[in-house]
């Protein structure tokens, strides 16, 4: 009562104003009821197992590695973007990559920081640059798409990794640059295929050439990888 | 130009420019929309940092506005609460400090969050970044080609999305020539090394080049001289794209005279455009055309095979040549092959 006498007393000098009958004044202030289901179902999800919660995530995670697979144009990697599936790759490559080239035992250390750094900062340089040449994308989509885009090079890694324990002469190198080659063109294919939605027509090329470079230094990377004696 | 809207100010225009004089702005006081020219910074170069500096301090105008209001609103409570008569000394002191304390702290905070926007703003970077593909297709071959025109200022493109993305191949194939020429890195990591290499030969030499164009007062600005030297790496690229694949070193001889010769010589070139006299010339170019032949030259003789062992025994004063060493098979025949037609046409 007293809150609206309060409200009222800023209109007090219009009680003078009439309004005329035939403008309708009426209207529904009940608060919409959407957001408040929603908020109900967010406390809801705190009291939900663990093993769901992950699962939920999981499936995320796997609904995105498909859409990188078979990439068609779909806004689902950059509608719900997350940061967990580059990382597991990430992680991945790097532990695939560890453990190989040169003889001192110093250089498993640097090889996983190396392939860390790569994927992370090359990332960024490659959204800043598709950012200022007038892109779109926000920072963290461009992040996840081109982390998601691993994927084929991660599953070369493995594949090359199986081939190396056969043997590393000429065809296990044939084999091996085959596989290199045609994950880089998918994942460069694939990224290219949500990145540069949001760039203006005539400026794709210059979008793509980093994103050509950066598969290109880590599918490099697996090609010469080979594992100590 | 600053915007004046201060009414009913005196006509004492002593100034002849199109924005209100410095009197005006010291007199009027608050209550106009001004911006102070005088604190304007001396930003030679682009105008977009006077865009952006002056954007900010249009937001901060309104900010301290609205703090001075929040703040008078604030001290007027105080008043209010307190008694007026014991409103002494000491009571006086409190709030005069309370407020100095607080202006101390919002100037700072203005500042550092200025700083901020104005440096840590991508948008600064956005027009140097505004390129067609043809315009840097054209730019990279026209990075060989020398133009004869000295009496008449060059005109250097300035935009730094070439100069970057050479930089970074050049850094892959660096990468690339360390890995094949089994360089062993004890302090780091390879690509530490390869990106450290890269970047600071582009922004130290830049920086170096436009401090002594600076000094011999040459008409080039830091993103020309950053734009001309990234896009002089193009044939760095190209001579270490072949050189690490063939190691033949008569071939990296012909391909460091040609074309590091002629990447050079493009440069000096527009250098000498735009420098006056014969001393200056001669500092400028002569720097610029050493320090570009030795990088292309240390970049191949640095990542050249190494014989492994020799690593272990470097000492200071006594390094050992760095030699050539037997290699696997295939590229043995390939190296044999090109002696051999090298011998063949020297005969003919």
């Amino acid at each position: 009562m007293a809150a609206a006498e309060e409200a009222s007393r800023p209109f007090a000098g219009l009680s003078d104003v009439s309004i005329s009958e035939d403008i309708p004044v009426e209207g529904d202030i009940s608060v919409p009821v959407g957001p408040s289901t929603r908020r109900d179902e967010e406390f809801s999800t705190l009291d939900e197992p663990v093993k769901e919660t992950i699962l939920r995530d999981l499936r995320a995670v796997g609904n995105k590695f498909i859409h990188v697979l078979y990439p068609k144009r779909s806004t689902a990697l950059l509608r719900d973007w997350d940061l967990w599936g580059p990382l597991l790759l990430c992680v991945t490559l790097a532990l695939l990559l560890q453990g190989g080239a040169a003889d001192s035992d110093d250089q498993g250390g640097p090889q996983f920081a190396e392939v860390f750094v790569i994927i992370w900062f090359g990332s960024i340089i490659i959204t800043l640059n598709s950012k200022l040449l007038g892109g779109t994308i926000s920072f963290f989509q461009s992040l996840c798409v081109l982390g998601y885009c691993i994927l084929p090079l991660t599953v070369a890694m493995a594949v090359c990794r199986i081939v190396l324990v056969g043997g590393s002469g000429t065809v296990s190198f044939a084999v091996r640059l085959v596989v290199v080659t045609a994950s880089f063109g998918w994942s460069t294919f694939a990224s290219t295929a949500f990145l540069t939605d949001s760039q203006p027509a005539e400026r794709k090329a210059l979008v793509v050439y980093p994103v050509f470079l950066f598969y290109f230094v880590i599918g490099w990377m697996i090609l010469t990888f080979s594992p100590s004696q | 130009a600053a915007v004046t809207m201060s009414a009913g100010s005196g006509n004492r225009n002593t100034n002849t420019e199109p924005w209100g004089s410095f009197d005006e702005n010291l007199i009027q006081g608050g209550g106009a929309a001004v911006i102070d020219m005088e604190n304007m910074d001396d930003t030679s170069g682009s105008s977009f940092e006077d865009m952006g500096e002056m954007h900010q301090r249009m937001k901060e105008e309104e900010e301290v506005t609205a703090e001075a209001a929040a703040a008078g609103d604030d001290g007027g409570e105080d008043d209010g609460g307190e008694d007026g008569e014991f409103l002494g000394m000491k009571g006086l002191k409190g709030q005069l400090g309370r407020q100095v304390a607080d202006e101390v702290w919002q100037a700072g905070k203005r500042q550092a969050s200025r700083a901020f926007n104005l440096y840590a703003n991508i948008d600064i970077l956005r027009p140097y970044f505004d390129v067609e593909p043809v315009q840097v297709r054209s730019r990279l071959i026209e990075s060989m080609i020398p133009v004869r025109m000295i009496n008449f200022p060059q005109k250097i493109a300035g935009e730094l999305y070439g100069p970057l993305m050479l930089v970074f191949t050049l850094v892959a194939i660096l990468l690339h020539g360390m890995k094949t020429s089994g360089t062993v890195i004890r302090e780091g990591t390879l690509m530490g090394t390869a990106i450290g290499t890269c970047f600071g030969y582009w922004l130290g030499v830049s920086s170096f080049i436009y401090f002594l164009a600076y000094l011999v007062n040459a008409q080039i600005t830091m993103l020309q001289t950053l734009s001309l030297l990234g896009y002089g790496l193009f044939g760095h690229c190209v001579v270490l794209l072949i050189t690490y694949n063939i190691h033949f070193h008569f071939l990296f001889y012909v391909l460091w005279l040609l074309c590091g010769g002629l990447s050079t010589l493009r440069m000096v070139a527009a250098l000498l455009s735009r420098t006056v006299g014969q001393t200056p010339r001669l500092l400028l170019c002569g720097t610029l055309s050493v320090l570009h032949m030795l990088f292309l030259f240390y970049l191949h003789f640095a990542y050249h095979k190494i014989l492994e062992g020799l690593l272990d025994s470097l000492d200071g004063p006594n390094m050992a040549p760095i030699q050539r060493v037997a290699r696997d098979v295939p590229e043995l025949t390939l190296n044999a092959t090109l002696r051999s037609l090298g011998t063949l046409l020297k005969t003919h």
